[in-house]
């Protein structure tokens, strides 16, 4: 999933190149090959990503307004909701920390180690989210290394939200720094080495120089890493324990809904799920529009010194 | 304020950067560095703006040690190649920064800042592009900004890395000029780098030639052209043909050719390489005797106000390619054809030592 979560920076320019390319008898294809692959690519949308998204909101609404709304307001499905947000609230901002420093140092300076680091932040796309559960019943569990140690102190990690909101970071961690690496690194020193030799001092030079050039970046990281924190379901269904008014996030809740045929309810509370993702691309979008208009209007160029 | 920098060392790993660099920049002059890339020079500059640390050796500005001082600390202007301005601000406010990162007690009033941006725009005549960000300027534009944004902070030096390197040659040659008046107005100490000879020679008071993190040469722009110290100043500074031949009293034995040489503390008997620009070459024709170099015209390039002849060697100097300058009378008086075997003749020759043009001398 990685390869998809880059924020492409160089395309949107160049929009209008597919009509110049449409519009040339030359470079121009016989309709049928253009309808057929036109064809296949909505058809493909239409059902794999159109009509599940269609399914959930009818699936819920079928037995009117009030049984969605009861779902939405149920006690178990306000306590899911207020755990998937303060998962989500801890786990983004430690990501947004770690995500900033570890692309300074990746892309700022030289060390030894550096393309294990590199490797190692892509731990979490690369492995499945039930091992990245599955690790930390093994640390914090109570026949884990750690668990005696844990049980001792009277701290609860498996089965309640410490655990949660650990499984949550540890998937969304390589989200922003995925995202400002290559832009960092495109980026260079050549800024920051402007603004010290200006006088600027190191807070300075991240407040004005640095953050300024990596904002939009950053934004669309966050968003990403909110995303994935609230819909996380493999790891944090590891750990939670599916306690139900206690350790249950939306995805959980949404699944044990669904086991006990409650289905009118688990379409609603999936359909809060649906709304966030359409919000988040909703947002993602404009980001990305942002990021592209960034360098302010494209005037003309005046020629050279005069 | 004076710049010197003393037995500097640097590496990169297996690469010796700088290897036992010691320079003075006297206060108010202008200053080359001219070499290669990879010669070290960006390196040189960028050790005494602070923004490299050297393995060994001291920078000393105005005669205090600052090896120890912060690169903020230095007071120095730097201007890069590729003009690192801030593209999320504004003109104004890439000036102004320097002014508003000062600590508090320091900073002047934000009126004081804006008359001093104004003054600084008016100095690179840019005035009326503070509004606009770098995105919008041209190449030349950007870098006069870079240039009154390292000025703002009024730095005792200004050092600056390739300044006209990402620019077109008609521009490069623009600012060149206006580099060299700026300098005049404001005296103040400035070192720039550049592979340019052309650039060095018309813009700077004195030249440093560096080649392999050597100082090859110091002078002023007429000494270096002049009087090469080494064979590597000699091909760097122009174009140039060289000999490689053998002392034999008051000529050199290039195969069986003989070319006269005015240098008298030659050893006879020892191998040397000799150098000639285009233009103190001539052409003789192919007779009797075997005074100059024997070779084949295989080109005449006749437009312009002088010719330029392109010669292979023969004999003694086979396989080697020669260009030769001579005035459109001269050309005419000979009748040159392509196909022709000539003599060259030069008029005045520099003769180095052959263990000299193999490694660099120190």
């Amino acid at each position: 999933m990685s390869a998809a979560t880059t924020l492409n920076w160089a395309a949107a320019p160049r929009g209008n190149a597919a009509v110049r390319f449409e519009s040339r008898e030359a470079t121009r294809e016989t309709p049928w090959v253009k309808w057929t692959i036109l064809g296949i690519s909505l058809t493909f949308f239409a059902v794999f990503l159109l009509l599940p998204l269609v399914a959930v909101f009818v699936e819920a609404l079928r037995k009117g307004w009030e049984t969605y709304w009861s779902a939405l307001i149920h006690e178990d499905a306000l306590s899911a909701i207020m755990l998937t947000l303060t998962a989500a609230a801890i786990s983004v901002p430690l990501n947004l920390v770690f995500g900033v420093c570890a692309a300074w140092a990746i892309a700022k300076f030289e060390f030894r180690g550096k393309h294990l680091l590199i490797t190692l932040i892509d731990l979490p796309f690369s492995v499945s989210p039930v091992i990245a559960g599955l690790i930390y019943v093994l640390i914090f569990g109570a026949q884990g290394w750690l668990g005696p140690w844990v049980a001792e102190h009277d701290v609860k990690i498996i089965f309640a939200v410490p655990g949660i909101v650990l499984a949550t970071v540890f998937v969304t961690f390589p989200f922003v720094a995925r995202e400002l690496i290559p832009l960092m690194q495109a980026q260079g020193r050549e800024e920051e080495e402007a603004a010290i030799v200006l006088g600027a001092n190191g807070w300075q030079t991240f407040w004005y120089v640095t953050l300024p050039n990596i904002k939009w970046g950053l934004l669309y990281g966050v968003i990403l890493c909110n995303a994935r924190a609230m819909g996380e379901f493999g790891a944090v269904s590891v750990v939670s324990g599916h306690i139900r008014g206690q350790t249950n996030t939306l995805p959980l809740h949404v699944e044990i809904l669904y086991n006990e045929y409650q289905f009118a309810a688990a379409f609603a509370v999936a359909s809060l799920l649906a709304l966030l993702a359409l919000v988040t691309l909703a947002i993602k979008t404009w980001v990305e529009h942002r990021a592209c208009s960034a360098p302010p209007s494209r005037e003309p160029r005046q020629d050279a010194a005069s | 304020m004076s710049i010197q920098v003393r037995n500097i060392r640097k590496a990169f790993g297996d690469f010796v950067a700088l290897d036992d660099v010691s320079l003075d920049f006297p206060t108010g002059e202008l200053v080359a560095l001219l070499g290669p890339s990879g010669c070290g020079k960006t390196t040189l500059l960028r050790i005494i703006a602070g923004l490299e640390q050297a393995d060994a050796g001291q920078v000393l500005l105005d005669g205090d040690d600052a090896s120890g001082t912060h690169v903020r600390e230095r007071q120095v202007g730097f201007v890069f190649q590729h003009y690192a301005l801030f593209r999320h601000m504004s003109v104004f406010d890439n000036v102004a920064f320097g002014m508003r990162m000062k600590p508090r007690g320091q900073r002047p009033s934000e009126k004081a800042i804006r008359a001093k941006v104004h003054e600084l725009l008016a100095l690179v005549q840019l005035e009326w592009l503070a509004d606009r960000f770098p995105a919008q300027l041209s190449g030349g534009q950007r870098q006069r900004i870079a240039l009154a944004r390292a000025l703002a902070v009024e730095p005792r030096v200004l050092l600056l890395d390739e300044p006209f390197g990402a620019l077109d040659a008609k521009v490069r040659k623009e600012l060149r000029r206006w580099l060299r008046k700026l300098h005049d107005e404001l005296h103040i100490t400035s070192v720039f780098v550049t592979h340019d000879q052309e650039e060095a020679l018309e813009v700077a008071d004195r030249v440093v030639l560096m080649d392999r993190g050597h100082v090859e040469q110091v002078g002023t722009p007429e000494e270096v052209y002049r009087q090469p110290a080494t064979p590597f100043v000699y091909g760097f500074l122009g174009s140039v043909n060289f000999f490689h031949g053998r002392v034999d009293g008051a000529n050199l034995l290039v195969g069986g050719d003989h070319l006269p040489h005015a240098q008298q503390e030659l050893d006879a008997g020892s191998e040397v390489i000799a150098f000639a620009r285009p233009h103190e070459l001539d052409l003789v024709p192919e007779a009797d005797g075997n005074t100059g170099v024997a070779a084949r015209i295989t080109r005449i390039l006749a437009f312009g106000v002088t010719a330029r002849v392109e010669l292979d060697g023969l004999n003694g100097a086979s396989g080697q390619h020669f260009e030769v300058e001579l005035t459109q009378q001269r050309v005419a008086e000979l009748a040159l054809t392509e196909g022709q075997t000539v003599r060259l003749l030069p008029s005045r020759l520099k003769v180095f030592q052959r263990n000299d043009a193999i490694g660099a001398s120190a």
